[in-house]
């Protein structure tokens, strides 16, 4: 008898204190994440709640907000007048700097990556914007795009007619992202780089033995041992690319007419410009929508060409 | 060695030569709009816009920077920075590091479900947040005071994440000893696990620094007038004020990117390790 029921006073006995141990430790964690639990719900989870509903409302700030169903989702599909077009700039921006920066960023990488002195040097160089406030980047670039500006005399040497950037609906758009892509070229750049410090040198030079070109070695084995990182790159920048506002704010302030109004430009507009805060929070859900479409479409694709195993 | 291989190491040196001159090139047309802002803010301002442009001023004017100071209240904007920057970075080093240890070492329900909840967040936009938030700082009346500007930046859910993945990989027997001891969680915490995760305490507070120093979407919605204007909302407010003052801009907009540059001078390998890690802001 005594010797069935000591391990089961034993055992019991653990059990317990396993559960007052985890019981413990649950209160130690509760008292660890209040303060960032209080900031998570105080200024994310209770402003995303609020902005879902205040866009089924027509809050303009001085009267008490109305309940209006899904009105500001329907003027915005069906009456607004820009919002195809916002929502055209907004896509046509980040996939042209996306695919831009990514193709840049890569090359600089692998050339810098190539040479044997002053690596550092010259990533250090194209980093410097990353880390320079976007207003001052984009101030800087008005003074060279601005009419009669460095860059308008620099064309007027052309044979043809080159007009200014920033007055014209059809480039003000690629002035914008000629700014982008210098600011952030070089965050991608150091982050491809650093990847391909990583590609073991016992490979390339496997391969090398082989009778591999510099160019099959790049494609077969470089760029498939990096393509999770490149994948990194590519959602973050994507994420960051279809909220851009500091620049087109700076610069172009959406213009000329609506050329450069991207749903980050507008968002700001409609709340902070005309108080339409309800019409602003439908538009903001439409960018967390594209937001997460993007970043689900990526994560899908990434099957075809990231290669996790090697 | 052999006459073929002589040629070839001549090949490639002269290739390694060849792309060196390229990446110069490329580099400094690259470095080009620093010193065109640089060479402005040191102009006269009839000299910005001279036909043909003038690479460099005339007459050199130092005095820029300090009409610059008077023109606008550039040391104000200056401590304002500093204030909401340094302000964010320590409550969020804080924060984290509390939250990041019960993540990385305790056992309680939910755990995982939280975390991921905060690595959702990375995919909402800072515009969708701004609105609501807005409001929020309008009913509790903190619009244009620093703990309006300070507080709702504080929360970061990547700061937490990084500085869990981090506390994972220090072994767990350094703290077993001080628990043994009977040191608190808190202490452990403090004086095992922080000193030896200073690596990534200090990339969480450069990248917190510098995202905060260039932020401009919350200045600019919750700050009136110049009283507690950052450096990127003074640059905007310059141009608005009487004509275009180039040169003067071009001063301010140098100000604001002394600290980035200098830190990105003195911590240039330390950025590289930290952006190699995964860590850093990604993108922008």
């Amino acid at each position: 008898m005594a010797t069935t029921t000591i391990p089961i006073a034993e055992t019991t006995a653990r059990a317990s204190r396993r559960r007052s141990m985890s019981r413990e430790q649950t209160r130690a964690a509760f008292l660890f994440l209040l303060p960032s639990l209080l900031g998570f719900l105080a200024f994310m989870l209770f402003p995303l709640i609020a902005s879902f509903l205040l866009g089924f409302t027509n809050w303009q700030l001085i009267a008490p907000p109305k309940f209006v169903a899904f009105d500001n989702y329907i003027r915005l599909f069906t009456a607004d007048p820009t919002f195809y077009r916002i929502l055209f700039n907004t896509l046509a921006y980040t996939v042209e700097y996306l695919v831009l920066n990514i193709i840049i960023s890569l090359g600089l990488a692998v050339w810098i990556s190539s040479v044997k002195r002053g690596q550092r040097w010259y990533r250090l160089i194209f980093f410097l914007p990353t880390f320079t406030p976007m207003i001052a980047v984009s101030v800087v670039w008005v003074l060279i795009f601005s009419p009669d500006g460095l860059l308008d005399y620099v064309l007027s040497g052309l044979p043809f007619h080159t007009p200014n950037l920033l007055l014209s609906p059809d480039l003000a758009m690629q002035a914008v992202v000629i700014v982008s892509l210098w600011a952030g070229v070089g965050y991608n750049m150091v982050l491809f780089n650093a990847a391909l410090d990583l590609v073991p040198k016992t490979y390339l030079e496997a391969a090398k033995i082989d009778g591999a070109t510099a160019w099959q070695r790049f494609w077969r084995i470089r760029l498939p041992l990096i393509s999770p990182t490149i994948f990194f790159g590519t959602v973050m920048t994507a994420i960051t690319a279809l909220q851009v506002f500091d620049n087109i704010y700076t610069m172009t302030h959406g213009g000329p007419g609506v050329a450069t109004a991207t749903l980050g430009f507008q968002i700001y507009q409609y709340g902070f410009g005309n108080y339409l805060m309800g019409y602003a929070s439908a538009l903001c859900w439409v960018m967390f929508i594209m937001i997460m479409g993007l970043t689900g479409l990526q994560f899908w694709l990434q099957k075809k060409w990231v290669s996790y195993d090697v | 060695m052999s006459e073929a291989g002589r040629k070839r190491n001549g090949a490639t040196l002269a290739l390694e030569g060849l792309s060196h001159v390229g990446l110069t090139v490329v580099a400094l047309l690259f470095l080009f709009p620093f010193f065109w802002m640089v060479s402005n803010a040191l102009r006269g301002n009839d000299e910005v816009f001279a036909v043909p442009p003038r690479l460099f001023p005339s007459v050199i004017e130092w005095g820029n920077f300090v009409e610059a100071w008077v023109h606008l209240p550039f040391g104000r904007f200056f401590l304002n920075s500093m204030i909401v920057a340094g302000g964010v970075t320590i409550i969020v080093l804080v924060v984290s590091s509390l939250a990041a240890y019960a993540f990385a070492r305790l056992k309680f329900p939910g755990r995982d479900n939280i975390l991921l909840a905060y690595l959702g967040t990375l995919m909402v936009p800072q515009a969708m947040l701004v609105i609501p938030l807005f409001l929020m700082m309008t009913k509790l009346n903190w619009v244009n005071t620093y703990q309006g500007m300070i507080l709702p930046m504080a929360f970061s859910s990547f700061g937490a994440f990084l500085l869990r993945q981090f506390f994972l990989s220090i072994p767990k027997e350094l703290e077993e000893a001080a628990f043994i001891d009977g040191a608190s969680r808190l202490r452990i915490l403090v004086s095992v696990i922080l000193p030896l995760a200073m690596p990534a305490l200090g990339l969480l507070a450069l990248f917190t620094f510098i995202a905060q120093w260039n932020n401009f979407l919350w200045p600019v919605i919750i700050v009136n007038g110049t009283d507690k204007a950052t450096l990127p909302l003074g640059l905007t407010l310059f141009r608005t004020q009487q004509g275009t003052a180039w040169n003067y801009i071009m001063a301010g907009a140098t100000f604001s990117m002394v600290p980035g540059i200098f830190l990105a001078v003195l911590l240039q390998k330390f950025i590289y390790k930290g952006i190699a890690l995964g860590s850093g802001f990604g993108g922008r």
